[in-house]
């Protein structure tokens, strides 16, 4: 009995490798993760939480993209580069400084009795017609600050890189010890300079 | 140089391909594996922005895409040069987003890993990428992603 001529089946496979080839792409996206805040509650007031002024720091984008940030000790506008080292001077708070955002006793599993500034807040806010590239830039040079705060603390108190911890202590520092507070208002919408 | 004369009358063999097609099934499953399906044709033009804390985006089937710039060259005479948000193959404005997360979540096997990647413009005026933010905060899509490139 001769056998199946199968001659033609790398013909077959070459059109179905050729099909896949153009409709399929290949570019790996990548992306800055961020994470809505809850749907505010229609049946709820606005509760307006009063947070201390020390624990914010206004960070705003004109619509000319130019940045604009205040703390009770700092007011003016800056550029993109000094967001970073002011953001994380200003969550760390290392002296404990009367006004930078408050500092409390907080005990972490894992962490132990910690001193932590929870409360702080990030207000960003935009104009409608700010680029969006500025404002990614901002919210980049957010999450860089905060996960280089979280580095540092790892390797002050495990010596060692904050990736190679385990999967508790990493949330244990990203959510209880360095929490990302960034609140972002509603833009304005008259489209002057910021105030 | 006679040693390289060939013998009269001996046959070519001919190359044995039955394994061609096992070669060429081992690449075309290859290529399943780490490529996409092209979803959509886009319509509008877009430069994503560059950062340095960029994450991959995991589980391709749970992410949906919003593509947010100016109609494409083709399309620019007909649709003009301002800001167009485009869901799956057509233009749409933003209070359509909810019912296009609603569909995607419907085709998803795990919808709490629902992700949405805004892939906007990066001269894209804040207004509408606010706009869209409002209704996924709304249609309670959390995760969001701005896709980005690499920058060194």
């Amino acid at each position: 009995m001769p056998g199946l001529n199968t001659s033609s089946t790398a013909d077959i496979s070459f059109m179905l490798l050729i099909f896949f080839l153009v409709t399929t792409s290949m570019d790996t996206d990548m992306g800055l993760s961020r994470r809505l805040p809850q749907p505010p509650d229609p049946d709820q007031e606005d509760a307006q939480v009063d947070i201390k002024s020390r624990n914010i720091m206004y960070v705003r984008l004109n619509p000319e993209g130019q940045l604009w940030i205040k703390d009770e000790t700092f007011s003016d506008y800056v550029s993109i580069d000094v967001l970073r080292k002011r953001v994380k001077e200003f969550v760390k708070n290392e002296q404990n400084f009367s006004k930078w955002p408050e500092k409390h006793v907080k005990i972490i599993d894992g962490l132990g009795r910690c001193l932590v500034t929870d409360k702080h807040v990030i207000s960003v806010q935009t104009a409608r017609d700010t680029p969006y590239d500025a404002y990614f830039q901002v919210q980049n040079e957010l999450v860089a600050a905060y996960n280089e705060l979280r580095e540092e603390y790892a390797r002050e108190k495990f010596h060692c890189s904050y990736e190679s911890l385990s999967d508790e202590l990493k949330s244990a520092i990203r959510l209880e010890y360095y929490p990302q507070n960034i609140s972002e208002a509603e833009p304005k919408k008259y489209s002057g300079g910021v105030q | 140089m006679a040693g390289f004369k060939r013998k009269e009358g001996r046959e070519m063999v001919e190359m044995n391909t039955s394994s061609l097609p096992d070669l060429i099934f081992t690449i075309l499953f290859f290529f399943m594996m780490v490529t996409t399906m092209r979803e959509v044709t886009l319509k509008v033009k877009f430069v994503v922005p560059q950062g340095t804390e960029l994450v991959k985006l995991e589980k391709k089937s749970a992410v949906s895409f919003i593509y947010v710039g100016p109609p494409t060259d083709q399309l620019r005479a007909q649709m003009g040069s301002g800001t167009r948000i485009q869901l799956n193959d057509r233009y749409a404005e933003p209070r359509e987003v909810m019912d296009f997360v609603a569909a995607e979540r419907k085709s998803m096997s795990n919808e709490t890993d629902q992700v949405i990647s805004i892939k906007a413009d990066r001269s894209t005026h804040m207004g509408y990428i606010t706009d869209i933010k409002e209704v996924l905060r709304k249609s309670y899509a959390l995760k969001i992603n701005y896709s980005a490139s690499h920058r060194n």
